[in-house]
């Protein structure tokens, strides 16, 4: 192993760095070598994909009502059941594989683009998340004493109340809609990534490389942006995975009672929130969005059980 | 022990008086007001200030929180804006129907998760072991409402007609037309006055307790049959992590040497898995159990939005949109009572689960 110099600073890198393609490797190993997660990743893959060639896939517009292009003669109702050639629908009639919806739009087409839109929800909010919570948790877990306290305080209130009904409190603030749904599901999250980081900051705090770069006159900010937090990660991507399914989960329900995405945004939990009235005469309505949000929410937590057995082998089954 | 809990609930009154106090400026804080919310479009300058006399928002925020704080000593938690009732009697109407379903919702988690977990541990990599973990995977997963309604098709749409059919989307808590007697009316004391005439009037509001106390058996079975669906709907989450928890603890438990121990002496495996196995494996359980109950709240906002029943969960929706200050705290009290108190059990059991933890 070669001493990695940093070139600007003259101090040695974290032994982390050194032999990090060798170390990779391995982790993808590890990771491949559970069920779950190749389960997961595989879910996953296919979703991205779903969510990439949203345009090609779909040949329909999903945010504008049929109607004008097909008539009423040609099966072009509210609600009209799927309409697949192969099983019998009439070959006149175009085919809807998921049928039309509530405003006679074509429902594969708004599942095909919701994937889009809760992948997005998902990222972004658990990105929003992490940040936050890496922040409070970096500086409660390096700071200590009475920093430590208050910021841990207030996340454990926040850790009291329901999760849905704080989010439901928030939204209620800043006003319905999916952005700022996503604003408080994130915010509701972010107390568990505070903890987890101030836990991992805790005991990389102790190691002989932060020691030896606080000898070194290294400023506690550069420490902690360059040594303390770098090798504080593994636990955050860990909890940020499963934290993924839970967030997409959250804003569907927001969506469901009407406090998230609105119309005409594709967005599952919305659909099924608008529709599920009418499960009796059209159940499509409801089952095509349902499997693919409970598709997107069992990828990411699969894949997160996966990396957290991968990453901490005292757990493995 | 009668010391510990005493001193654990007078512990408990800083977090309790914390939730209150933030609550009372958070809902302060939300931008609209009771009285726009209530009055519509009758809304105008005169009619707000007498609305707002009314209820007391006319007084500065730190004068509401006072009187609000000494009127809760006395279990005096306001006025409701929306309702013009007192807010003791809105929970009271409809707490039951959210403590009945919670209560179901958590037997079916509990004993359907531990259930799965002892299967999948004593018989580890089997097929029963797979089976149930996807089970378990798949539960975590699935969101509330997709599987409320999902089950509602199959039973409430397909089954309908035959024996197996069961209450679906909206179905309210009974049969329409259903009538039946409260546990006053039935005991013949319908005179009965006074706090004792408000716990028997509280518990006939639970239909299933209502109808086993007061032998009415068909109001039991029709209550219940109502409650089946959003129970496991409700439940399924937390039966999952019951599930996985007691696999994994129970497996850890069964590797080690006193088991083995056991085993060598010649116990039937049976007797070891229950008696050596799953009694020490209880503790991680125990608290999951615990913590999963506050979830349980939120998804009771989903399950009663679906089922159509009018429990506390769509009450606080209703009320935050209606800018409700007093249901809001009202109900917000009671959320931190249970949480403080499932804490307080989750700590008790662990005595009895292992000797060694004593509450001190």
């Amino acid at each position: 192993m070669s001493a990695t110099v940093d070139a600007a600073t003259g101090t040695p890198l974290p032994a982390v760095d050194a032999g990090a393609t060798r170390n990779s490797r391995s982790i993808w190993r590890r990771i491949l070598a559970q069920r779950p997660a190749v389960i997961g990743l595989t879910i996953l893959s296919f979703l991205f994909a779903v969510a990439l060639f949203a345009d090609v896939l779909a040949t329909y517009n999903p945010e504008r009502s049929v109607l004008g292009i097909e008539t009423r003669a040609q099966g072009a109702v509210a609600r009209a059941a799927p309409c697949i050639h192969a099983l019998g629908c009439a070959a006149d009639r175009p085919e809807h594989w998921m049928g039309l919806d509530g405003n006679v739009i074509d429902e594969f087409a708004r599942v095909v683009f919701g994937a889009r839109v809760s992948l997005l929800i998902g990222f972004v909010t658990v990105g929003v998340a992490i940040v936050a919570g890496l922040i409070i948790g970096a500086v409660a877990g390096y700071a200590g004493g009475w920093i430590d306290n208050i910021l841990m305080r207030i996340m454990d209130v926040f850790l009291a109340f329901p999760a849905l009904l704080l989010s439901i409190v928030i939204v209620t603030i800043l006003g319905a809609g999916l952005v700022n749904a996503m604003i408080a599901v994130a915010i509701v999250a972010i107390p568990i990534y505070a903890r987890v980081m101030r836990a991992s900051v805790l005991s990389i705090r102790e190691q002989d490389y932060v020691t030896a770069a606080r000898a070194m006159g290294e400023s506690a900010f550069g420490i902690l942006l360059r040594r303390v937090i770098p090798n504080s990660l593994t636990p955050m991507i860990v909890q940020g995975t499963l934290g993924i399914g839970t967030a997409v989960l959250e804003v569907a329900a927001l969506s469901f009672l009407g406090l998230g995405a609105q119309i005409p945004t594709p967005e599952w939990g919305q659909m099924i929130g608008r529709e599920y009235n009418n499960l009796q005469n059209a159940p499509h309505l409801i089952f095509f969005p349902g499997i693919a949000l409970t598709l997107t929410v069992l990828g990411f937590n699969l894949l997160g059980d996966g990396l957290r057995d991968a990453f901490d082998p005292r757990l493995t089954r | 022990m009668i010391q510990f809990i005493v001193r654990r609930l007078f512990t408990s009154i800083p977090v309790m008086l914390g939730v209150v106090v933030i609550v009372f400026i958070l809902v302060r804080v939300i931008p609209g007001d009771p009285c726009t919310a209530t009055l519509g479009e009758r809304a105008n300058a005169a009619r707000c200030a007498e609305f707002n006399a009314r209820i007391g928002l006319d007084q500065p925020i730190p004068v509401q929180l006072g009187i609000y704080l000494k009127d809760v000593v006395t279990l005096d938690l306001g006025m409701s804006s929306k309702f013009g009732r007192p807010v003791t009697e809105v929970l009271l109407q409809r707490l039951p129907t959210t403590i009945e379903l919670t209560f179901y919702a958590l037997v079916f988690a509990i004993v359907v998760g531990m259930g799965l977990g002892i299967v999948a541990a004593s018989r580890r990599n089997s097929a029963a072991d797979v089976g149930a973990m996807m089970l378990a995977n798949l539960g975590v997963s699935i969101p509330v409402f997709v599987l409320g309604l999902v089950m509602a098709f199959f039973f409430a749409v397909i089954l309908k007609g035959t024996p197996f059919a069961l209450p679906g989307v909206a179905a309210g808590r009974l049969s329409p037309g259903f009538r039946f007697d409260t546990i006053p009316e039935a005991w013949g004391i319908a005179t009965l006055d006074g706090p004792l005439r408000g716990i028997l009037d509280f518990l006939s509001n639970m239909y299933t307790i209502n109808g086993l106390l007061t032998f009415q058996f068909d109001l039991f079975i029709d209550a219940f049959r109502h409650l089946i669906l959003p129970a496991i709907a409700l439940g399924t989450i937390p039966m999952a992590i019951i599930a996985r928890m007691t696999r994994s603890s129970l497996l850890e438990v069964m590797g080690l040497d006193y088991v083995r121990t056991a085993r060598a002496k010649g116990l039937r495996g049976r007797i070891v898995l229950f008696r050596h196995g799953l009694r020490n494996a209880m503790l991680p359980v125990v608290t999951v159990i615990g913590l999963s109950i506050g979830g349980l709240l939120s998804g009771a906002v989903l399950t009663e939005t679906i089922f159509g029943l009018t429990g506390v969960g769509i009450t606080i929706s209703q009320a935050i949109t209606s800018r409700d200050y007093a249901v809001i705290q009202g109900v917000a009290l009671f959320v931190a009572l249970v949480y403080v108190v499932v804490n307080l059990l989750t700590d008790i059991s662990y005595g009895f689960l292992d000797p060694r933890v004593r509450p001190s």
